[in-house]
């Protein structure tokens, strides 16, 4: 496979994966703010600035709005056209790397993400993110089911499809821990979380259902919701398809069937990085990661996925391509054979 | 353009079987590929117009919509040029088919054929012998002035002796109803994947119209083609590997790069994706390097290859060139076709057809003046009211005049750029486009609009011209020109198995 169109397939699968994880995250947030306390400004601050940070971006945010509201927080997790990482901006990045591999994937996946990109550039789609958000993030995760599916059951599982697959669990793990760790201020710098009263449960709920964690949690620990069990769901559930151990080992798998390396040997890098990080969350305790403490924890996770991708570039992707001036390469790509394309009349 | 306006003309009446969005439609005098001068039906749409007839006109809205979402939903669409938002448009698409009888299909391919074999020898010749121009038949200043002769290729032997594999030649009609072929592309012609398309489109619309009324089928191009690029495979290559090399994502043709490469199953690449070693062509894959042996290139001789023409392409190959003349890649189409692409060439086609094969060209040219002769730039000069004028080199209605449309100091403009430079310009008359009924959605009716054809063949061990080809539509009312980033749209073109 042409290592531009595995760069492309991988960074598919993850803008994908993002703007998914940014509409659940939204989603859930918007709700809960619905379930009716009067909030003055500094408390919704404090509710809104944690999930900017949690996209990464809260420079760029606080360069953009001078508050941080329901609206001023969707608006530019959802549609600001700086904000690269946005669900617009995402969908668009997936679709760009789409439209350069539509060779590679079926009709039926190039057709929905071309149409939730056109969905997301209608004026109506602001409106409906406005006045019925449930309505509008529903649309935007069963879109991101939807393309899965379609990509399980339609694309050839072949080395494309892995690298899509290596793509998705790593942007996933990466975005349940930062969900989870849009809690952070919660969290004591060491030890496990405490208990929490009723209203601090329903911030906890919402970071499970931010994950569509809700109901496997409950039918593995109960209904009621413990942070520290809550952390250790999200991070080291061996079989809950979102936990960072789950998506890591899925992560790992396909990277191993690229190569064809078994799982006790790696031949590059991020196989290597991979599978000590699997063995981490396989062998690691809640107790241990509590008592480095769950935010240093969490970033340390971070940085350690950001490796993997950075690894798994240098081995399957970059081979010293010359770095083109790409204002020129655009222009250049446009200028090809226009000529052909007209009729002049006789 | 004869002032029809004023002329009697006739309203199509047919036997009452009419579907509404036809009635009272005018010929106005034009050659009408559907109506008769007395505004009877042509016999071979009578069975389309009979089946068309049964829709009711809410059905048909319902249908355009549909088709319309389709292809906005597929994706296929053009850029729209410097526009900063990215915009994306569809290439406006009419229900309407264009038809073709068996036996005038039968005549236009003999002549497509004829063509493209005499090009094809008249491009061996000049690349080795150049007997045409010793023979005088053709001034030999001609062509070793024009643009896209490349002498660095004169005694190089292409793969299968083949220069043009691809062609799309543009067709259209005068006012007697006569084909004329309006310019050969022999470089890199583009517009097949919207005839693919559009037959796709209108097969899922009128499911149950083809069989009953025997349309030829084009879905066989891209296998077509396949077999012409395996054909032209370097000697000793047993299963050669063939690649289509696009110029990128943000090239308007892209879509159809993309729709070839899947028809036909082969890898799309970029120039950035092939690398040369020891003059043997590889591409970059996750495996490491995997050799590359013909490459279907839809980007300009100019950009191919930076070490030997231009030095500043960002999407050529370096290299490329040296693993070509090596013989150990083949490209196609071959480098140098451009020239039979120069309208001063054009000019010669019919004698090139004679002098090679000994025959009148069955399809015949458009009457064609050339600035550089004397008496022609006199006539050319005098009339250019009246002409046509267009540069030798360019297309897209690029540096071209249309006389009877333009200003004073258009046409003074003209005059000057013709006098300073006449081996870069040619004239002819204004030619009176045939139209075709064509739904307009302001008035909710069909109207005449006027129409071309580019049929697409295929030259390897055996010529193929696919039956059918674009028909592209002048949308607006009047217009000569059917560009689609100038208003024009698209007609599927549905080559008879009968002539009726």
């Amino acid at each position: 496979m042409l290592s531009r169109v595995a760069n492309c397939l991988y960074w598919m699968s993850r803008y994908l994966e993002r703007a998914d994880n940014t509409a659940r995250l939204l989603d859930v947030n918007l709700q809960l703010l619905l379930d009716g306390r009067a909030l003055d400004e500094r408390a919704l601050a404090g509710h809104w600035i944690p999930i900017v940070q949690s996209a990464g971006d809260e420079t760029l945010f606080s360069a953009l709005y001078p508050r941080a509201t329901a609206e001023t927080v969707t608006e530019f997790l959802v549609f600001h056209p700086e904000n690269p990482n946005s669900i617009q901006g995402s969908i668009s990045q997936a679709r760009e790397n789409a439209r350069m591999v539509r060779d590679q994937i079926t009709g039926e996946v190039w057709e929905e993400i071309n149409r939730l990109y056109l969905f997301l550039r209608q004026p109506q789609a602001r409106a409906m993110a406005r006045s019925s958000a449930v309505e509008f993030f529903q649309e935007i995760k069963a879109s991101s089911l939807l393309l899965q599916g379609l990509t399980n059951a339609t694309v050839l599982h072949n080395e494309g499809w892995l690298f899509q697959q290596a793509g998705k669990y790593l942007e996933r793990a990466d975005k349940t821990s930062r969900i989870l760790d849009v809690r952070h201020t919660a969290f004591p710098a060491r030890g496990a979380p405490e208990p929490v009263s009723q209203a601090g449960a329903l911030e906890w709920a919402a970071v499970l259902r931010s994950c569509s964690a809700w109901d496997a949690y409950k039918s593995t620990h109960g209904s009621e919701v413990q942070p520290a069990l809550v952390a250790d769901f999200l991070l080291l559930s061996p079989d809950f398809p979102r936990s960072v151990r789950y998506c890591v080992q899925q992560l790992n798998h396909a990277l191993r069937r690229i190569s064809g390396v078994a799982e006790s040997s790696f031949s590059n890098d991020a196989e290597k990085l991979a599978g000590r990080l699997l063995a981490e969350l396989q062998f690691g305790t809640p107790a241990e990661i509590f008592d480095a403490g769950l935010h240093t924890s969490i970033d340390v996770l971070q940085s350690k996925l950001n490796d993997i991708g950075a690894a798994l570039f240098k081995a399957y992707i970059f081979q010293a391509f010359l770095i083109q001036d790409s204002e020129q390469l655009h222009q250049q790509e446009e200028q090809q054979q226009q000529a052909a394309s007209a009729l002049s009349p006789g | 353009m004869p002032s029809s306006a004023k002329s009697p003309c006739a309203t199509a009446s047919g036997s009452g079987l009419l579907p509404t969005v036809l009635n009272g439609y005018a010929t106005d005098n034009f050659f009408d590929e559907m109506f008769l001068p007395d505004g009877t039906l042509r016999p071979h749409y009578r069975k389309f117009v009979t089946k068309f007839g049964t829709i009711p006109k809410a059905e048909l809205d319902t249908k355009r919509k549909a088709v319309d979402a389709l292809f906005l939903r597929q994706g296929i669409t053009f850029n729209v040029y410097g526009d900063s938002q990215g915009t994306e448009r569809i290439f406006p698409f009419d229900l309407l088919p264009r038809i073709i009888p068996a036996a005038e299909w039968e005549k236009l391919e003999a002549g497509l054929i004829q063509r493209i074999t005499a090009l094809n020898l008249f491009l061996h010749d000049i690349y080795h012998e150049q007997r045409i121009l010793k023979d005088g038949v053709i001034p030999a200043y001609y062509v070793l002035s024009a643009k896209h002769f490349r002498r660095e290729f004169v005694n190089f032997r292409v793969p299968g002796d083949i220069y043009i594999h691809v062609c799309g030649t543009d067709l259209i009609r005068g006012a007697d109803g006569g084909y004329m072929v309006l310019e050969d592309n022999a470089r890199c012609p583009s517009g097949v994947s919207y005839m693919l398309e559009n037959r796709r489109a209108m097969r899922r619309t009128f499911p149950d119209f083809f069989e009953g009324v025997g349309v030829r089928s084009v879905s066989n191009y891209p296998a077509e083609l396949l077999n012409v690029l395996q054909h032209v495979a370097p000697a000793g290559v047993g299963d050669p590997t063939v690649v289509l090399l696009t110029p990128g994502s943000y090239n308007s043709a892209y879509f159809e790069h993309t729709y070839l490469a899947r028809q036909m199953g082969i890898e799309i690449v970029e120039g950035r994706d092939l690398v040369v070693r020891d003059q043997r062509v590889f591409m970059r894959t996750t495996k490491g390097q995997q050799p590359v042996h013909v490459i279907y290139r839809r980007i300009d001789d100019d950009f191919l290859d930076p070490t030997v023409f231009r030095s500043d392409s960002a999407l050529g190959v370096p290299g490329l060139i040296h693993a070509y003349r090596a013989g150990n890649v083949s490209l196609a189409n071959s480098i140098g076709t451009g020239l039979a692409d120069d309208k001063v060439m054009y000019y010669f086609v019919p004698r090139i057809i004679k002098y090679y094969l000994d025959q009148d060209p069955i399809i015949p040219n458009v009457p064609t003046y050339l600035a550089s002769e004397e008496k022609d730039c006199a006539y050319i000069l005098e009339n250019l009211d009246k002409l046509v004028v267009k540069a030798a080199n360019e297309a897209g209605g690029y540096g071209m005049l249309m006389g009877p449309h333009a200003s004073k100091a258009e046409r003074e403009d003209f005059r000057d750029r013709i006098v300073a430079d006449p081996r870069n310009y040619i004239a002819q008359p204004m030619i009176s486009l045939s139209r075709h009924p064509t739904f307009i959605e302001e008035t909710d009716h069909c109207e005449g609009r006027h129409i071309d054809l580019r049929p697409y063949i295929l030259y390897g061990n055996k010529t193929t011209v696919i039956p059918g080809g674009l028909t592209r539509v002048a949308l607006r009312r009047g217009s000569l020109v059917v560009n689609s980033s100038q208003g024009g749209g698209s007609k599927d073109t549905w080559v008879l198995y009968a002539d009726e």
